[in-house]
């Protein structure tokens, strides 16, 4: 017992400062991508060729990056000659509509908050059923993060539970194949109304790396209907912390 | 195709597709019996390849842990054979792979059932004779059954109660009784061993990263070494450095997080908390090198991407240490809390026989006393010149798999502050060129939950006529399955995360 509480002298508290004080990122995290195309020579489409999930369209319009498509690997950001395109350090990524991950010549729009009710319902408890439909295990293991002591959910309110019924919603991981189809469904199904979706990661928004094979349904969208997207394979465990507390409308809309 | 005795090959050599064997499949089954015989050999491999005109070449990958050589031999089948399995429990989730896709079926294997719930991909042969056109339902097949007064089943899954891959299990119980446990995967299949034929191409990379995604390092460290090997490319020692540093860091952050787990699942929530958190501290390390706490981006054929500047350097070391002081402080508590002590040993033993016949790889097979690591026996890149002594254990059980975690651990450790000190100087990335035609390779890295093996075949122009992948879950699932026999329900959670295999490993 002394040395269990020796230990916990030596552990010290951990919990981060976040959303108070900015998150600690490593400085060389590919956050949301920036495209300068004043600098794109014309007819260049390289980062679009080198994209592994074809998440850049070059046409007469400009280049537009979905980043509901995008794996955020190095590889535009390293191909364009020009500087073009880079990956910034900005960590705030999750959005309301699959439309806003496609802002194009727009403003990026993050997510907003839930409107009345909901966030009456939602904003000061949220109990959540995860799903992993067909993802590799990477989005599960930085949701799986945020009940550490480091961000410490269970602060917010949120927290993961064991059956559908006890759920407000669901959060979903992977492109959902053909063999979790059903089981997404039926969990869906089982959660009592009003409920919301939560899809995490390239999988679960746009199928990811399998975008496209006959194995999987390119995400959760068409199958259930989704609230909060959060981009990214997988996304930093500070991303989908912010697109919660977005979602609920737990910090500051300025932020 | 040769027709003589096999040729050894060596992890990481690229051969001559004309160089392996084409044996008569008395030749074939007698070479692979003969290899499991004795308890040095072993299927690494085993796996079909559609070889024309309605036939299928059978491809085996034998490993001998002993002199560090493997051997590839194949033959030729065409809807039908006689099973290895009766003779080879080893051969079982292989041949029931064969069978699935490509509608060979090995007669007279005791345990034929789908393993991942997906057509077959030569059309119109099908193991099980199913219509193509009719829907295949995961989890649908024919389970063992036990019958009797006082027996009941237990379903569990896809979809579990923690934040878990989805996988379906049956537990034939007698009361509290487990007397087996049947293990039924496929939720995760999305098809990629079907789309990298053709390859390599600009999705190969991405597919390798997400095959098990918290073995990103492991598993695009066995392809870019396949890819290194049929191009002739030689990677620099800077480059070689970083990527076993990064390996090491990748076993770190899941042994810790798999010990913060275990102590979870026996209630002892101080070491569980702590791992958790320190699990968190190896991750951001890895996210220190390459902008991604699971090392995607980080490396490619040829090389890695990033370098470590010398200040990034010192920083690295600096972190690690203060991960060390923190992770040896959690973990003692383990082995000093009796509690933990007795429910870890009295919890899911695997016998040395039942791993040697099962066929099963790292963690749990060291911690059932077989030394076999691929780091030590097979090494590649920087393992051949800087040595990681293998970590076992002879009891079998948890605490066994919990002990051989904590003693890698610790090497690790040791193995990246040591590289850290005389870290080579030089570029990080050379260029990697096409790929040799006609070719094989097979290569191999110890991922933290053990061996990983890919196996490439180049056709006509250098692309991937075919490309197999082993998981090391797909060696060791059966073993949690008979580490469950005779055990209490209730210690399922604890034997499951002491084997922590993956799920999309699996299914692929």
């Amino acid at each position: 017992m002394l040395k269990a509480l020796l230990a916990r002298a030596h552990q010290k508290h951990r919990t981060i400062g976040f959303p108070d004080q900015p998150p600690v990122l490593p400085d060389r995290l590919r956050g949301r991508p920036q495209i300068d195309a004043a600098k794109c020579p014309d007819g260049c489409r390289v980062c679009a060729e080198v994209c592994p999930t074809d998440a850049i369209t070059v046409d007469e319009k400009g280049v537009r990056l979905d980043l509901g498509r995008c794996l955020f690997c190095p590889e535009c950001e390293r191909a364009c000659p020009e500087g073009a395109i880079r990956f910034t350090p900005e960590y705030r990524l999750a959005t309301s509509t699959r439309d806003a991950l496609v802002p194009g010549e727009k403003e990026f729009q993050l997510a907003r908050a839930l409107d009345g009710k909901a966030r009456k319902l939602f904003g000061r408890s949220l109990k959540l059923r995860q799903v992993s439909a067909g993802g590799c295990n990477g989005c599960e293991a930085d949701v799986n993060v945020l009940n550490t002591v480091v961000f410490d959910l269970g602060r917010f309110g949120i927290q993961f539970v064991a059956s559908p019924r006890h759920a407000d919603g669901l959060l979903i991981t992977g492109p959902v194949t053909q063999n979790m189809t059903s089981a997404l469904r039926q969990t869906y199904e089982a959660v009592p109304s009003p409920k919301l979706v939560i899809a995490v990661g390239a999988c679960a928004i746009a199928g990811g790396p399998y975008v496209g094979h006959p194995e999987q349904r390119n995400g959760a969208d068409g199958i259930v209907p989704v609230d909060l997207y959060v981009p990214g394979c997988p996304p930093h465990p500070i991303t989908i912390l912010d697109g919660l507390l977005r979602l609920l409308g737990r910090l500051d809309s300025t932020c | 195709m040769k027709t003589g005795a096999p040729n050894p090959v060596h992890n990481g050599n690229a051969v001559a597709l004309a160089e392996i064997p084409g044996l008569s499949l008395e030749d074939f089954r007698e070479q692979v019996l003969q290899a499991c015989e004795n308890n040095h050999g072993r299927i690494a491999a085993l796996f079909g390849q559609p070889a024309g005109a309605g036939r299928v070449r059978l491809f085996a990958v034998l490993a001998n842990d002993a002199d560090g050589q493997l051997t590839l031999c194949s033959t030729e089948v065409t809807d039908r054979y006689p099973a290895l399995t009766p003779a080879c429990p080893q051969a079982h989730w292989f041949e029931r792979e064969i069978a699935e896709q490509w509608g060979v079926r090995p007669e007279g294997h005791p345990w034929l059932k789908p393993i991942r719930f997906h057509h077959s991909y030569r059309e119109g042969q099908d193991a099980w004779n199913r219509a193509a056109d009719t829907p295949i339902q995961p989890g649908v097949t024919d389970f063992f059954k036990m019958a009797g007064e006082e027996v009941h089943e237990v379903a569990v899954g896809p979809v579990h109660a923690g934040i878990i891959e989805p996988g379906h299990f049956r537990f034939q119980c007698h009361g509290e009784m487990v007397y087996h446990l049947e293990i039924s995967l496929g939720y995760q299949h999305r098809g990629v061993e079907h789309a990298l034929i053709g390859g390599p191409n600009k999705r190969t990379i991405p597919y390798m990263e997400t095959l098990a995604g918290d073995t990103t390092i492991g598993h695009v460290l066995a392809h870019c070494e396949a890819v290194e090997a049929l191009a002739g490319c030689r990677v620099p020692a800077r480059a070689q450095a970083l990527r076993a540093i990064a390996l090491e860091l990748e076993r770190l952050a899941n042994h810790t997080g798999d010990l913060g787990a275990l102590a979870g699942d026996v209630g002892y929530l101080p070491t569980a908390s702590f791992c958790g958190r320190i699990r968190g501290d190896f991750l951001n390390l890895t996210a220190l090198i390459c902008g991604n706490r699971f090392g995607r981006g980080l490396v490619r054929p040829g090389g890695v991407l990033f370098d470590l500047d010398a200040a990034r350097q010192t920083q690295l070391a600096e972190r690690l240490e203060l991960a060390r002081q923190d992770v040896t402080n959690a973990v003692n508590l383990l082995w000093d809390a009796p509690s933990v002590r007795s429910r870890f040993e009295n919890a899911g033993p695997i016998s040395r026989e039942t791993a040697l016949e099962l066929g099963l790889v790292g963690v749990a097979a060291r911690a059932s006393g077989v030394e076999r690591d691929v780091r030590a026996q097979f090494p590649s890149g920087l393992y051949r010149f800087a040595q990681i002594p293998v970590s076992s254990y002879h009891s079998g059980n948890v605490f066994a798999r919990a002990h051989v975690r904590w003693m890698e651990i610790q090497r690790s450790l040791a193995f990246i502050f040591d590289q850290l000190t005389a870290l080579p100087v030089g570029p990080v990335r050379a260029e990697a060129g096409p790929l040799a035609a006609h070719h094989a390779v097979v290569s191999l890295a110890e991922g933290w939950r053990g061996e990983i093996c890919h196996v490439a075949l180049t056709d006509a122009a250098g692309k991937f006529a075919y490309y197999k992948i082993v998981d090391p879950s797909f060696h060791n699932w059966m073993g949690l399955a008979l580490a469950l026999r005779d055990q209490q329900i209730s210690d399922f959670p604890l034997c499951n995360k002491s084997f922590n295999l993956s799920y999309c490993g699996h299914d692929l």
